[in-house]
């Protein structure tokens, strides 16, 4: 998944609105600033391509609320991808 | 606020099953993860002590994590099975070189043995050269009929009494998806089978038939298991991708999907002069090989590739190639003296009588 993001893996990133940033306005910040690629092989509306897996901290984002997540200072957010043969 | 596991009640939670809806912490995770595979063999008893058995590898994520998955319940519930890794190089640069070196580290790192074959050695055509001939479309066809034979005779070399392959839940369901969508009547009804039929050269099953890709994924993350994660540089044609996102977008909806198709594709049995109707299956007249027609799938796109015809084979839906066939049929060229001498001398029969 890298190469939609010119072969980086890692990015620093400061967010900063009021009230909060939430996870989609990371989403929307990446489609807008960092992705390289095509925006359909990350992002579909408001989120991401579903079959891509999100992770906050090393857990599901699901338990954390998706999209609606509330970011925090120095969370770790991973995003990996199902979509390739096994 | 801290999800606690629902398993445990210990551990902080850091995953939502989409089989279950549960949210489970890691130990408890791998826990059921293995044993839901563990039940699946033993349900549909796949194997039997002694067995020798050959894990289909990639490098990719399924597999990886199938390596690993069947080293560790071979283990733990005393199968006594010898296991193999069987890689398929296809010869696509960029994409298959690169997944080999992982599953090579594989070998090492799960002590399972590694043979690879190759479509150059087996059929003189690599896919590299087959899309430089045919273009991007049908490119899967093509690689889908050699591979299968591939590690049937991959297999064979290697002594072995089943084959293992890692297609997940959401590949089977797939897999329904577009049978039902392109008319293919026969793939259909065997496409949910966890074990191919008796009459097969070589049994082959799918111990994670009822795991979900997510979970594989998350499997391999926690354990942090080594795998090769590129998509195959001509896949983006493919018709599955289009049954692919249609599947994750039901799954977002609603995730018991995957499982629901899977339950709708075994209920499926065939209206009987549908059954009589479909071919019966044979062996190939050229190379011994299990076939429905008189000559297999891949000697005709050999025979094409060799003669510079590269479309014979392929195109087309379920219905309109039973037409072409039959036409074909009718008009049938003869096969001359120079073609027969030209063709690979590595046949299923002889291979048989090796044995």
């Amino acid at each position: 998944m890298e190469l939609l993001f010119g072969g980086v893996k890692e990015f620093d990133v400061t967010l900063e609105s009021d009230p909060q940033p939430r996870l989609r306005d990371l989403i929307a910040h990446i489609k807008a600033n960092l992705l390289k690629g095509k925006p359909e092989l990350f992002v579909q509306g408001d989120t991401v391509l579903p079959g891509i897996l999100v992770l906050i901290n090393d857990s599901d984002w699901e338990l954390e609320g998706g999209i609606e997540y509330e970011l925090q200072d120095m969370d770790n957010i991973l995003f990996i991808s199902t979509l390739h043969g096994g | 606020m801290v999800k606690f596991c629902v398993l445990c009640t210990k551990n902080r939670a850091v995953l939502k099953r989409p089989k279950t809806a549960q949210q489970v912490c890691k130990d408890c995770f791998f826990e059921v993860f293995e044993t839901e595979v563990h039940n699946t063999i033993v349900d549909h008893a796949l194997f039997k002590p002694g067995d020798r058995v050959a894990i289909a590898a990639s490098g990719g994520k399924d597999s990886t994590v199938l390596a690993h998955v069947m080293k560790t319940l071979n283990d733990r519930y005393k199968y006594c099975l010898e296991l193999f890794l069987l890689s398929v190089d296809e010869g696509i640069a960029g994409y298959r070189d690169d997944s080999l070196e992982t599953v090579k580290r594989n070998e090492v790192q799960y002590g399972i043995p590694l043979k690879v074959v190759s479509y150059e050695e087996l059929y003189g055509w690599s896919m590299d050269k087959i899309v430089k001939e045919i273009g991007t479309k049908n490119n899967c066809t093509f690689c889908g009929v050699f591979r299968r034979q591939a590690l049937d005779r991959g297999a064979v070399l290697l002594k072995v009494d089943h084959i293992v392959t890692g297609h997940n839940a959401d590949d089977i369901a797939e897999t329904v998806l577009m049978n039902l969508l392109r008319g293919d009547i026969a793939r259909l009804q065997r496409c949910t089978l966890i074990r191919t039929a008796t009459d097969d050269l070589m049994p082959r099953s799918k111990p994670f038939k009822y795991t979900y890709e997510k979970e594989i994924v998350m499997y391999a993350y926690f354990k942090k298991l080594d795998y090769f994660s590129t998509e195959c540089v001509y896949s983006p044609n493919a018709y599955r991708g289009y049954a692919r996102a249609f599947l994750k977008d039901l799954e977002s909806i609603r995730p018991s999907a995957i499982m629901d198709i899977i339950h709708s594709g075994e209920a499926y049995e065939l209206k009987q002069e549908v059954q009589e109707s479909l071919p019966k299956m044979g062996a190939c007249e050229r190379c011994g090989y299990m076939s429905s027609n008189k000559v297999c799938k891949a000697c005709v796109m050999l025979e094409g590739l060799n003669q510079g015809l590269p479309q014979r084979g392929v195109g087309g839906s379920a219905s309109s190639r039973e037409e072409k066939a039959k036409r074909e049929a009718r008009r049938k060229p003869k096969l001359t003296e120079e073609d027969a001498s030209s063709q690979k001398p590595f046949t299923f029969t002889n291979l048989q009588a090796q044995q």
